[in-house]
């Protein structure tokens, strides 16, 4: 018995339902065509929420999903029945905000498409075959763009970032004890 | 000169929905993707061509064997770019393209240089690569470095290598488990993420072991845990060692129940919610335990975000299920939501509330659901619906705003599902609330004189018909039903006719009108319209105000008490074999045929296998039948009234298999022995079963038909007759001997011996007992067929049936000791209940119909007892049904 909190899917539609990056870690959608008609049929049940300012939550399926909407662009992340709802919208909200900071707030459709490496990227950080990896923005985001640097970018500043960073950690810790 | 004009049309389309992507193909990509093969690589540009790949990927083109590979190959070239971003979507396209074994060789060696890289990211990302497209055999050479990065100082490399470990202990245990002590060091980290993947890994390692769980969670509970996820698979863990050991008998207190208690106070929401949740679950849960929890969700439930009142209210809305004066707390909290924006958690509370409601709050209640029910799905107001019912039943004396409610909701716009969900809503309550039928029927008439679905309609004058002659001022409701015949399409018509006989037969004052209404239906334009008033004008007598046979009554009102399916067989056969001879509904099997299990399979993942479907399964009665009519011997024995199922008389793989089938006629049982010879190298002859009936008195043998050979592996059957008292459930004990004569068989030429050897084989005792005298006929409508038997020949008697695991096993005991068939559904006891009441009908021997009705009650100590109460056409059978009860 698998106990591990899982993610069955991260959905990623644009305003009229099409993907703009889907992936899905189970083998409960093994079509594609069964994988866009669960997309479909997500979208439609919930195109006339009001997702804007807090995640919203339904049942399809069988499913739980967790969905918010910005612009033209629907976040979803599904689960099931049994999983804890919080662990799913902690991961949305990582998603969210990691994109959030990659588009540098630009987050819509266009936008999207237009850095949709760091969107694929940004999903493969923070669910690896449906088993949580990391959730907090900040940490997916900086993954995802220490990559992206132009090739030119000297070997010593992503080391240097990588201080900063561990020394942030550090300076916390202390600061909690 | 066109070229340009189209060209600037496209320009502005792609205004309007621009895209990157717009226009892309395959073909052109596949070709772009030979710039992975230029000796000066343009990081960018590879980039660009990795993303398009991966979009076509990610948007379900599916690139063929040759394309994949080709790109796959082209793609390892590029391990050569220094680009880290580069390498990022290397890794990607690596995994989607998820290359083939022999492929897989190629990248490896990259790949493990990768992992061995001074740079965190390219450690990290080539072991999660590495172990998704990697088999066992290069496990073994890589497990070295995948045992270091385990405890790698960077927490990203050591997660990596903790998740792949977690998803390749899927295919290969035996080597993750290899890994348990630097696992389990890992769990001491002091990064969150790690230790949470740690203990994923660590307890999937050792879930078979239950002691090895129990100290994990022993050691953790009161250790430090970082991350709050892993705090939530630690209550996991915890719920599934106190679901193992279950409760300290002698201290009544259940072990770790104070740290998931303590979980409750946790900074971190998804832990107080896993905590909660986890303690509403414990099994047996005690009010003092539950308290601590419903408190938590209570304050969720106005939390401002809408998942984490989803949560509370659904968490809630299964507790109320078992225990719903716990949850009677929250009710305050639980009204708000009824208005909630989210229409999910709105549903959820409402069916809360009517779980938890009391009789004096459901006015209130009722009045904000009205205001709900105009703005939600159809799925919801059907559950809705649903538990108004069932709130209903609880509380009869408040069927009067409930009927409103109903009756209103069914006049407004709505589906038939739905609209079928508040039809059966009002017909049981109007079945089981007596005050609330006369209001209820009329509700319902109103409902048909405007009613779009044809289905309910005619179950609405179905029902109408049984009910409505039997209220004070049945003439009031004839204008409904005469209505249909006027105005509505031919199936109504004919089912309107037939509700106006019932009436004509039942209410002697209303005959002659009804008879003025039957004779205009005779020049309706449907046939059936005209048959059945046809039928009804002449069997209802000559009109005048006189008593209906009691003959009519029976074929109005009576239930078909013949299974519909065994019907439609036997009409078919007639059909086929045209004759002189009027068809016979006796001549139609009466008994059940149970169904074959068919395994239900997961929509999808199994392609339907080509070739001819299964061969439908044939009837085992009437293949019996057939068999049996065939042998001379027990041609004379007359109609067979039963065939048991096989009862199996050798062990699994024994030289001989036999099992026996018992025949139930008048004055006969035959039992008839299939067996089969498993031994190849041996020809049964003259094979008899020899039976000792000195345990089964009241039988005599008659007459046994020998087999005259049994080749291998060909099943063949012998039988044995016995003669038995008419009348009488005669029971007793057999024991078989089976009796042959052995031949020798040369396996390669296959021809056997002439001499063969006298042998004899001990089978196993079986018996005749009660319920095969019983038939399972099962009754539409069993209060109906309840109350039209003569109540004088109702038999009742309490049993005590002694401590039992659950009722569910109780009532399955008796269901199989008297052999009848269960009715409504009420076979099925729901969980944890300490009362229920089961229905069963069938035919006893000699066509008499037998009406079970049992109450079942459970105290504290599991003490089961019955109440039995038997209804039948023979007073000797209700008192034969209570010997068997009390002697079984």
């Amino acid at each position: 018995m698998n106990l591990c909190p899982a993610v069955k899917n991260i959905l990623l539609l644009d305003s009229e339902g099409n993907r703009v990056a889907s992936k899905f870690f189970t083998d409960d959608w093994p079509t594609n065509k069964a994988k866009e008609a669960f997309e479909k049929a997500v979208f439609t049940k919930t195109q006339k929420t009001n997702a804007r300012t807090e995640a919203e939550i339904t049942m399809f399926e069988d499913n739980i999903i967790v969905y918010k909407f910005v612009q033209d662009l629907h976040f979803f992340v599904t689960g099931g029945e049994d999983e804890n709802e919080m662990i799913l919208a902690t991961v949305l909200q990582g998603l969210f905000d990691a994109v959030a900071i990659l588009l540098r707030d630009n987050v819509d459709k266009r936008e999207a498409l237009e850095n949709l490496d760091l969107i694929l990227l940004c999903i493969d950080e923070i669910v690896d075959g449906g088993i949580i990896l990391e959730t907090d923005a900040s940490s997916i985001a900086s993954k995802v763009s220490t990559n992206s640097i132009d090739s030119a970018a000297p070997l010593s500043e992503q080391t240097l970032s990588q201080a900063l960073t561990t020394a942030r950690e550090h300076f916390v810790r202390s600061l909690l004890q | 000169m066109a070229q340009p004009l189209v060209k600037k049309d496209d320009d502005r389309d792609e205004e309007a929905d621009y895209s990157p992507f717009l226009g892309i193909e395959k073909g052109a990509v596949l070709q772009d993707a030979r710039v992975f093969n230029d000796p000066q690589l343009d990081a960018r540009r590879c980039s660009q061509v990795i993303t398009k790949l991966l979009y076509l990927l990610n948007q379900g083109d599916s690139f063929t064997k040759v394309e994949a590979t080709e790109v796959f190959f082209a793609v390892t070239k590029l391990f050569q770019s220094k680009d880290n971003g580069l390498r990022r979507m290397v890794y990607l396209i690596i995994k989607d393209l998820s290359p083939s074994a022999d492929e897989v060789i190629i990248v490896t060696s990259s790949l493990m240089k990768d992992m061995n890289s001074r740079t965190d990211m390219y450690r990290a990302n080539a072991i999660r690569v590495l172990c998704r497209i990697t088999d066992g055999t290069l496990l073994t050479q890589i497990e070295r470095y995948l045992k270091q990065a385990i405890v790698d100082k960077n927490p990203v490399v050591a997660s990596a290598a903790l998740v792949s470990g977690i998803h390749l202990l899927q295919t290969t245990p035996e080597i993750v488990k290899r890994w348990s002590n630097e696992v389990q060091e890992a769990v001491q980290s002091r990064a969150a993420l790690v230790q949470f993947h740690a203990l994923a890994l660590l307890h999937q390692i050792r879930q078979n072991d239950r002691l090895a769980v129990s100290k994990l969670v022993t050691s953790l509970t009161k250790g430090t845990v970082r991350s709050p996820l892993a705090q939530c698979l630690l209550i996991r863990y915890t719920s599934q060692v106190i679901r193992e050991t279950g409760v300290n008998s002698q201290t009544g207190d259940r072990p770790f129940y104070d740290y998931l208690e303590s979980c409750l106070r946790h900074k971190a929401e998804m832990v107080i919610f896993e905590a909660a949740k986890a303690i509403t679950e414990l099994s047996n849960v005690t009010t003092r335990e539950l308290t601590p929890a419903i408190t938590v969700l209570q304050l969720l439930l106005s939390s401002s975000k809408p998942v984490l009142r989803f949560a509370a209210v659904r968490t809630l809305n299964k507790v109320a299920m078992t225990h719903p004066m716990a949850v009677t707390n929250c009710n305050i909290d639980m009204e708000s939501l009824i208005s909630d924006q989210n229409r999910s958690i709105a549903t959820l509370a409402i069916t809360t509330l009517l779980k938890t409601g009391n009789e004096s709050s459901v006015d209130r209640l009722m009045k904000q659901i009205t205001n709900f029910m105009s703005d939600i799905a159809d799925e919801f107001k059907i559950v809705v619906v649903e538990a108004i019912r069932s709130l209903c039943l609880k509380f009869p004396l408040k069927y009067r705003s409930l009927m409103n409610f109903l009756s209103n909701i069914l006049r407004e716009e709505g589906g038939f599902e739905y609209k079928k969900a508040i039809v059966d809503s009002i017909v049981i309550l109007i079945r089981d609330i007596p005050d609330a039928k006369e209001s209820g029927l009329l509700h319902l008439c109103e409902f048909i004189e405007d009613c779009e679905f044809t289905y309910l309609s005619t179950q609405i004058l179905h029902f109408l018909g049984n009910e409505g002659p039997k209220t004070s001022d049945p003439s009031k409701y004839i204008r409904y039903i005469y209505n249909r015949v006027i105005l509505e399409n031919a199936t109504v018509r004919a089912s309107a006719v037939s509700t106006l006989a019932k009436f004509g037969a039942l209410v002697d004052s209303l005959k002659p009108r009804i008879f003025i209404l039957l004779r205009r239906c005779l020049f309706d334009n449907d046939d059936e319209v005209r048959d059945r008033a046809t039928l009804y004008l002449n069997s209802l007598g000559d009109g005048s105000v006189a008593e209906t046979d009691k003959d009519v009554k029976e074929f109005l009102f009576g239930s078909l008490d013949i299974p519909l399916t065994n019907m439609e067989t036997t009409l078919r056969n007639y059909a086929q074999n045209p004759t002189e001879e009027p068809f016979d509904i006796d001549s139609v099997p009466r008994e059940v045929k149970s169904l074959p299990l068919v395994e239900k399979k997961a929509p999808g993942k199994k392609p339907t296998p080509l070739g001819p479907p299964p061969p439908a399964p044939t009837s085992a009665s009437d293949a019996y039948e057939r068999i049996l009519s065939t042998i001379p011997e027990f041609a004379n024995f007359g109609k067979l009234f039963k065939s048991s199922v096989p009862v199996e008389l050798t062990e699994a793989e024994t030289e001989y298999a036999v099992n026996v089938v018992k025949h139930i006629f008048d004055h006969h049982v035959v039992f008839q022995y299939n067996c089969t010879n498993t031994i190849p190298e041996q020809l049964l002859e003259n094979v008899t079963v020899i039976v000792d009936a000195s345990e089964a008195e009241e039988f005599s043998e008659v007459g046994v038909k020998p087999l005259k050979s049994l080749p291998y592996d060909t099943p063949a059957q012998t039988f044995v007759a016995f003669e038995r008292p008419e009348g009488v459930p005669s029971v007793g004990k057999f024991s078989n001997t089976l009796r042959f004569t052995v031949k020798e068989v040369d396996t390669s030429t296959g021809e056997a011996e002439d001499d063969g050897v006298e042998d004899e084989y001990q089978l196993e005792d079986f018996e005749v007992v009660a319920a095969d005298y019983i038939l399972k006929v099962g009754v539409s409508n069993f209060r109906n067929a309840w109350e039209s038997m003569d109540p004088d020949t109702e038999r009742v008697d309490e049993y005590g049936l002694g401590p039992r695991e659950s009722l569910v096993e109780a009532v399955n005991a008796v269901i199989s000791l008297l052999g009848l068939q269960p009715c409504e559904g009420t076979e099925t006891v729901p969980n944890n209940s300490r009362s229920h009441t089961c229905l069963l009908s069938g035919v006893y021997i000699g066509n008499v119909k037998v009406l079970v009705r049992l109450s079942f009650g459970m105290d504290s100590s599991k003490e089961v007892a019955m109440k039995l109460a038997v209804r039948s056409d023979d007073v000797n059978v209700s008192e034969a049904l209570h010997e068997i009860v009390a002697s079984g």
